[in-house]
Parts: C-alpha cells; sequence; structure tokens
C-alpha cells in the first residue's frame, strides 16, 4: 500500500514564457500515484502549457520535472511515452488518412512483422470494448470517417492501450468528454476511476466543473500561470472554484457601465432562434449586446450567420436593416493590405458614394476624412498604406469602415484583441454614442470588462446559448458560472 | 549617401510608374530591330500596333482573372478563340450582311463558355487553373466536331475593316484603345472593379466589408470569354478564316502581357496601361528576333526566357517595396 503512496510526479517551480507572454509562473505540483488530479482554469490559465510539458512536447524556461523520484531533463515526447505518460488532448491528434488499427500503431512501434494489422485492431478493439461497451467503431473504418465524438473515443481508448511489458503511469485527459455525450462521458469517468485503483495516475482537465467534482481526488485551480489552490475535493464545490477562477473578484459595475437603459419598446433588430441551439436571441435597436462564454464556442459562427441571414434571408434569423461586421483577425477578415487607409473605410460604403455611376474620389476622402477623424485614427495622412499605421490604428479604421456605412446592426468579433487600452477607451465611448442614436451591437468579446458596456449578454457554450444575464447579473462570476455550466444541466 | 538622396529624389526610377517599364523594354527593341534592319521602323510600329489588339484583347480578360487573386487564371482564352473565330466565320458564312450576327454568335459562345468555367469552380470546386484547363479540352472537342470541313472565308467587309486605317492608325488599334480605357474606368471607378481587387487581396475581408464575391468571379470569368471570343472573331477576318489552333499562341502572352505590365500576379492590383507596353515589347521581341534570323524554335526559346527574367525582375520590384 505505502508504493501506492508515493508521488508520481513531481513538479517545482515550473515557469514558461512565449515571448513576453508568462504561460506558467513557478507552478509547484505534486500528482500521487493511484489518484486523480482535477485541473480547472479558465481559457488560457496555462492548463495546456502545463500538460504539454508533462507530455515532452514543451520544455520549462525553469523548474523541475520528478518523475518516480528521479529528476527528468531534457523529456521529449518519445521519453515521456517510454515513461508511460500519455496524453489526450483537445485538438484531436488522430491521423485522418490512417485507419482506428493504423493510428493505433503509430503508438505502438513494436507491433510489426505480418499481420500488423490485426494485431493492432485487435489491441485498440479491446480497449474501446473495455472502455465504451457497446461502441460500434470497427478498427478498419478510416479516422476521417468518423464523427468528432467516435475519434475521441478512439483517441481516448488509445491512450489506455500498452504492448510489450510496456505500462500506464500517468494518463492527461484535456477535455474529454467535450465531444462526448453523457452516457460515454460517464463511462469514460467509470473506467477511470477502474484503472486508477490499479496505481495508475490521471490529471482531469476538464470545463465541466461537475464532472471533476465527481471524479477527483484532488483538485489545483489556475488562474494567469500560476496555482491558486490545490487540495483535497472535498475542500472544494461549485461556487468556490468559480470564485478561485475568475479571482474570487466581484467587481462593481464600473463607472464607465451603461447606464440601465430600458428598451422594451423599441424595435426588434435581430431575432435568431435556431433549432437545437439554446435560447432565443433578440437584439433591439439602440442595444448593445454581449457575445459571452468560453472562446470559440460558436459565437463567431453566430455573428456570422446573423451577417449572412441579412443578406440571404433565412427562416431562422430575422434581421431588421442592413448590417456591417467588424472582424477581430484583422489579417485575415479585415484589411486590404494594398489599399489605402481612405479605401479601406471606404470599402463598405461604396454604394452611396457614386456620382452618375462612377466612383468619385472627392466623396470617398469626404467619407474617410469624417469617419477617420471620429476614431481619432493617427496617419500623417489617409492616403498613406493601411499597412503603415499600428495594429491599434488599423483597427481603428476596421471601425470607422463599419460605422461609417448606413448599417442598423454592427456585429463586432472580438474586435479589440491586441489593442492598447487608450484606443478601446475611445471605442467604447464611441458604441455608446452609436447605440444611443439608435444603431444596435452585437458584440463578441473575450474580455470580461468589455461585457460591463454590454446592455444583455447571451452565455455560449458549444455553439448553444445557454443563458442571458441582463444589468446587474452581468458580472464575472456569473458568467463564468454559465459558461461552465454542465451540458446535461442546462 | 548617394544612394539615399537618389532614393528620395522624384525622377529617381523607383518612383516610376510601373506601367512605364514595359513601354521602355518596346522602345529599345523596336530601336534595335530598325537599326538592325536598316529600315521599316514605321511598318513594323504599325504592325506592332495592329497585332497588339489581339494580345491587349485576351489581356484584359486575363488581367481582371488573375487580379481576383492567387490560383485565378484563364487557360481557356486559346480554345475559346478557337471555338468562337469558327462559330463566327460559319454563322457569317461570307456573307457581308451577317457580320453582325456572327459577331453576336461568337459572344454568345465566349459567355457560354465563361459561365461554364465559373460553374465548375463554383459548383464542382475546381481549382480555376485545373477547371479553365480541362474546359479547354472540352471546347476543343466541341470545336473539332463543329468546325468540321473547309476553312470558311470572312466576310470582305469584316476583313477590310480589320485592315482600315485613320490617319494610317488601324482602326482596330483605336478601339482597342477605347476597350481600354473602359477597362481602366471599370477597374478604378466601379463597384465591381473595387471588388476585384479587394477579392484579389482578401476574398473573406471583402465578404465581410459587404462586397458580392461570387458575383464578381462569374461576371470576371464571363469577361475573359467574352473578350477571348471577340479576339476569336477579328483574328479570324485579320487572317482570313478561322482555325481551331488560332488562338495557341495566346495562352502564354495572355499571361506575359498582364504581367509585364505589371499586374500583381498574387491579385489585388491590375494595370490597364501597361497591357499595351507589354503586348508592344513581345511584339517586337519576336520581330527582332525574325530579324536577326533566328528559327522558330529558338525564338519560341528566347521569348520564355525574357518573359521569365521579365517576370522575376518585376517580383524582384514588388519585393523591394
Amino acid at each position: 500500500m505505502t508504493a501506492l503512496m508515493r508521488p508520481a510526479l513531481e513538479l517545482s517551480g515550473v515557469s514558461r514564457s512565449f515571448g513576453a507572454v508568462r504561460a506558467l509562473s513557478g507552478v509547484t505540483l505534486t500528482i500521487e500515484a493511484g489518484k486523480c488530479l482535477g485541473l480547472v482554469g479558465h481559457n488560457g490559465a496555462g492548463k495546456s502549457t502545463l500538460m504539454n510539458i508533462l507530455a515532452g512536447a514543451l520544455r520549462p524556461d525553469q523548474g523541475t520535472l520528478l518523475f518516480d523520484g528521479q529528476t527528468m531533463d531534457n523529456v521529449t515526447v518519445a521519453s515521456a511515452q517510454k515513461l508511460g505518460v500519455r496524453c489526450v488532448f483537445q485538438e484531436l491528434s488522430l491521423c485522418p488518412n490512417l485507419t482506428v488499427a493504423e493510428n493505433a500503431r503509430v503508438l505502438h512501434p513494436s507491433i510489426k512483422g505480418l499481420g500488423w494489422r490485426k494485431r493492432a485492431g485487435k489491441l485498440i478493439g479491446d480497449m474501446l470494448d473495455r472502455i465504451f461497451p457497446g461502441h460500434d467503431i470497427k478498427p478498419d473504418a478510416l479516422a476521417a470517417d468518423l464523427s468528432i465524438g467516435r475519434r475521441q473515443m478512439v483517441e481516448i481508448a488509445r491512450a489506455f492501450t500498452v504492448t510489450d511489458g510496456g505500462q500506464l503511469r500517468l494518463v492527461i485527459l484535456d477535455e474529454p468528454t467535450s465531444s462526448l455525450d453523457a452516457t460515454t462521458a460517464r463511462q469514460l469517468l467509470a473506467f477511470v476511476r477502474e484503472e486508477i485503483r490499479t496505481g495508475v495516475s490521471c490529471i482531469l482537465i476538464s470545463h465541466m466543473l461537475g464532472e471533476v467534482l465527481d471524479y477527483s481526488d484532488q483538485i489545483a485551480v489556475m488562474k494567469n500561470g500560476q496555482l491558486v489552490a490545490t487540495g483535497p475535493v472535498s475542500d472544494f464545490d461549485r461556487q468556490s472554484l468559480v470564485d478561485l477562477m475568475s479571482g474570487g473578484e466581484h467587481p462593481d459595475r464600473g463607472v464607465h457601465a451603461r447606464a440601465a437603459h430600458k428598451f422594451e419598446n423599441a424595435p426588434i433588430a435581430v431575432r435568431a432562434e435556431r433549432a437545437g441551439r439554446g435560447l432565443p436571441f433578440i437584439a433591439r435597436h439602440g442595444e448593445v449586446i454581449g457575445l459571452a462564454g468560453l472562446a470559440g464556442h460558436g459565437q463567431t459562427e453566430f455573428l456570422v450567420s446573423v451577417y449572412d441571414a441579412a443578406k440571404k434571408s433565412r427562416s431562422e434569423i430575422h434581421v431588421d436593416g442592413e448590417v456591417c461586421f467588424v472582424a477581430g483577425d484583422r489579417q485575415s477578415d479585415g484589411v486590404f493590405p494594398l489599399w489605402s487607409i481612405a479605401d479601406n473605410i471606404a470599402v463598405n460604403s461604396l454604394r452611396v458614394l457614386r456620382n452618375r455611376g462612377l466612383l468619385a474620389r472627392s466623396l470617398e476622402h469626404a467619407l474617410a476624412q469624417k469617419w477617420g477623424s471620429v476614431m481619432n485614427i493617427k496617419a500623417p495622412s489617409l492616403e498613406d498604406e493601411i499597412l503603415s499605421l499600428s495594429g491599434g490604428n488599423q483597427q481603428k479604421a476596421l471601425f470607422a469602415r463599419a460605422l461609417a456605412t448606413t448599417s442598423s446592426v454592427v456585429l463586432m468579433d472580438d474586435p479589440m484583441r491586441g489593442v492598447d487600452i487608450g484606443t478601446k477607451l475611445d471605442v467604447y465611448d464611441i458604441i455608446a454614442k452609436e447605440a444611443a442614436e439608435g444603431r444596435s451591437f452585437v458584440w463578441y468579446t473575450t474580455e470580461f470588462e468589455e461585457l460591463e458596456y454590454c446592455d444583455r449578454i447571451y452565455v455560449f457554450q458549444n455553439g448553444r446559448i445557454v443563458s442571458e444575464l441582463a444589468g446587474d447579473e452581468i458580472t464575472e462570476v456569473g458568467v463564468i458560472g454559465s459558461s461552465f455550466k454542465d451540458s446535461n444541466a442546462a | 549617401m548617394t544612394d539615399i538622396a537618389l532614393n528620395q529624389s522624384r525622377w529617381h526610377f523607383s518612383n516610376w510608374p510601373v506601367w512605364l517599364w514595359s513601354f521602355l523594354g518596346a522602345l529599345i527593341v523596336w530601336v534595335a530591330s530598325f537599326s538592325l534592319a536598316g529600315q521599316g521602323a514605321s511598318g513594323m510600329l504599325v504592325a506592332a500596333l495592329s497585332f497588339a489588339v489581339f494580345t491587349v484583347l485576351v489581356g484584359l480578360g486575363q488581367m481582371f482573372v488573375i487580379t481576383l487573386g492567387p490560383g485565378n487564371v484563364d487557360l481557356s482564352i486559346p480554345a475559346t478563340i478557337g471555338l468562337a473565330s469558327a462559330v463566327a466565320m460559319k454563322v457569317m458564312d461570307g456573307q457581308n450582311s451577317l457580320i453582325l450576327f456572327g459577331l453576336l454568335a461568337a459572344l454568345v459562345c465566349g459567355l457560354a463558355i465563361g459561365g461554364f468555367n465559373y460553374m465548375l469552380i463554383r459548383l464542382l470546386r475546381i481549382p480555376p487553373i485545373v477547371a479553365t484547363l480541362s474546359a479547354s479540352f472540352i471546347i476543343q472537342s466541341v470545336g473539332i466536331s463543329y468546325g468540321r470541313g473547309l476553312q470558311i472565308k470572312p466576310p470582305a467587309a469584316l476583313t477590310d475593316f480589320t485592315f482600315s486605317r485613320i490617319i494610317g492608325v488601324p482602326v482596330l488599334t483605336i478601339a482597342a484603345v477605347i476597350l481600354s480605357v473602359i477597362a481602366w474606368l471599370v477597374l478604378n471607378k466601379t463597384i465591381y472593379g473595387r471588388t476585384v481587387s479587394a477579392v484579389g487581396q482578401n476574398p473573406r475581408a471583402a465578404h465581410f466589408a459587404g462586397l458580392s464575391v461570387e458575383r464578381t468571379r462569374l461576371l470576371t470569368y464571363l469577361m475573359s470569354g467574352v473578350l477571348a471570343a471577340l479576339c476569336g472573331a477579328l483574328l479570324a477576318a485579320f487572317s482570313g478564316g478561322s482555325s481551331l489552333s488560332m488562338g495557341k499562341e495566346y495562352l502564354l502572352t495572355s499571361i506575359a502581357v498582364v504581367v509585364l505590365g505589371g499586374t500583381s500576379v498574387a491579385g489585388g492590383r491590375a494595370n490597364v496601361p501597361g497591357l499595351w507596353g507589354g503586348a508592344l515589347f513581345l511584339f517586337m521581341v519576336s520581330t527582332l528576333l525574325n530579324t536577326a534570323g533566328f528559327g522558330s524554335g529558338l525564338r519560341d526559346v528566347l521569348t520564355g526566357l525574357i518573359i521569365v527574367i521579365a517576370i522575376a525582375l518585376a517580383g524582384s520590384r514588388s519585393a523591394s517595396r
């Protein structure tokens, strides 16, 4: 029994930076053999970096890793593998052009000689049977042909397979249940508990707090690259986890927050009722609506579908008036690099810049000049190339492009990414002013502070709208609480 | 120090408009050829202006297509020229009264080919380079079964028209210059032209800026088809009859004049005046090589080399910007 109590893995003072960004700073953590550690934290808290270090995919800048009491230097993916560390990554890592059996073989070079396909197939098939009884995955199926949930199942099963006296010591599961339905998720978690009884350790990273609380022995909470709390699972509950992740802040609505407006009587600008996508969405004229939730949970897709619906009407989404789009990813969605600042501002308003059918330079200049000065774009001349501007000023030009249109709805796709604080404050003021004049803003943002500028927010999870918050309910705690709602409870 | 001073000078060559280079090249080669031959300077110029018309016609279409961005190119131009010339000559049947119908039939043929190209690209999601290349095989086969039989002579009035001059300048050249001015206006002064440039830089951003990306792509391939068809009909009249392989040389030249003229191969930036410089330059080069007595094989090799060098120079120029 004492053998089971020794630590399987000890981290001390592990730090890692990417350029100026400190992804991990001084993480000290012990994972005991035969225990499951639940790791929680908001997007960008450093969980994935930590996991990549354990898997040998990244080197720490500082700190030491002790595996089984031995110092590990120069961990590589291969050596971590040999030590019995397995990872199930969030971004699935199966080769799409290979079959399930062939993908299993990739992990086990010892399977070779005639009939290797059959043996690899049996290995993975047996493991799938053990973890997910009743599954319908064939070993000779092409990975690309499987649904994302089935690919996830194969990925998980593969991580638990061992050959030739190899052993399993530590399995790291990053959001393993995010694409599994409730039944298979429960099968997996039950299997993990069973494996743990044989001495294997497990790190479970999940945004489903219920899962973490039910299936872990210990919990570690990360925030901004640091460990903010560790302890046995009995020390935590859902509320305390949410508080810890958000730093225990219950900020007052700042002085800059929008005064409570009444919009019940304003006409509806956007109405979206998407089947199977959660709550209905409504934006009224003059309202600033925030789209919240964890990054990449369908907010951008929603904005794009509203944008497309305004051009080509759809049954599920109705838009009153014209829409315009402020890109967050400037390079791929916004800027025309060969054009001047003025051309970039005018491009969405060309229809009204014509004189006897032909585009008139003078009209374009006047429009660019007007909105360039409203947005306070800092450039010697608006005829300069757009790429001569700093990132923040390019973003201002994109805002100017949107505001210069006659659109009644402005869709914003996390447009403040990488924008300095001065520019942000300018833009917040302009949004408030434009909203007061009747424009509606639908604003996807990954920053909590920006949600405070919104009248109402919708929280997204897995492509669905899971809750709606208004006025005083818009707090960091409220948003995180809704973002982490277990999907079967929603 | 002097370098910096030169670069800042207004008259430094780095500040010259891009299209000037192709004209400069044409001028140098022209001077070289008639000095070599010792005569025929003006005759060569008139011939160059006549032949440039056909290159410019297909070049205009190709220029819009290439400006749509990476991967966009119309390789069906030679086949379109071949089929449209056959259709035009057959409909005209050598009669002056049927000229308009013949031209119209050729244009419809060009429209159909452009639409077919776009359909392959859009509906079947085939890359344009493959779509237009495979379309040209289909067009050629249609042309072979359609144009079977004797070569039909063009109506006399049309042939006369292609050779007529006003104050020594070929009428076709004047018409092509007018068409080029219209193309310049379309490119710079219409929403369609602005959209072509925007799509060429970033189709996703163009979509989010409220521009109709797909309609613009369709119009561009239609236009390229129509211009190639017009070129085919006029070329048949000019050269005394249609032939399916008549457009062969326009595969490379249509792309070469676009690039020589300063249009960006990566898309987003087009240059109409440069097309004329490029077309004149190419004609002068082949005349020079002729005068110098090179065989047709060597001529092709040298033409190819010159184009490669010019494109490489154009590339380094834009890279250093």
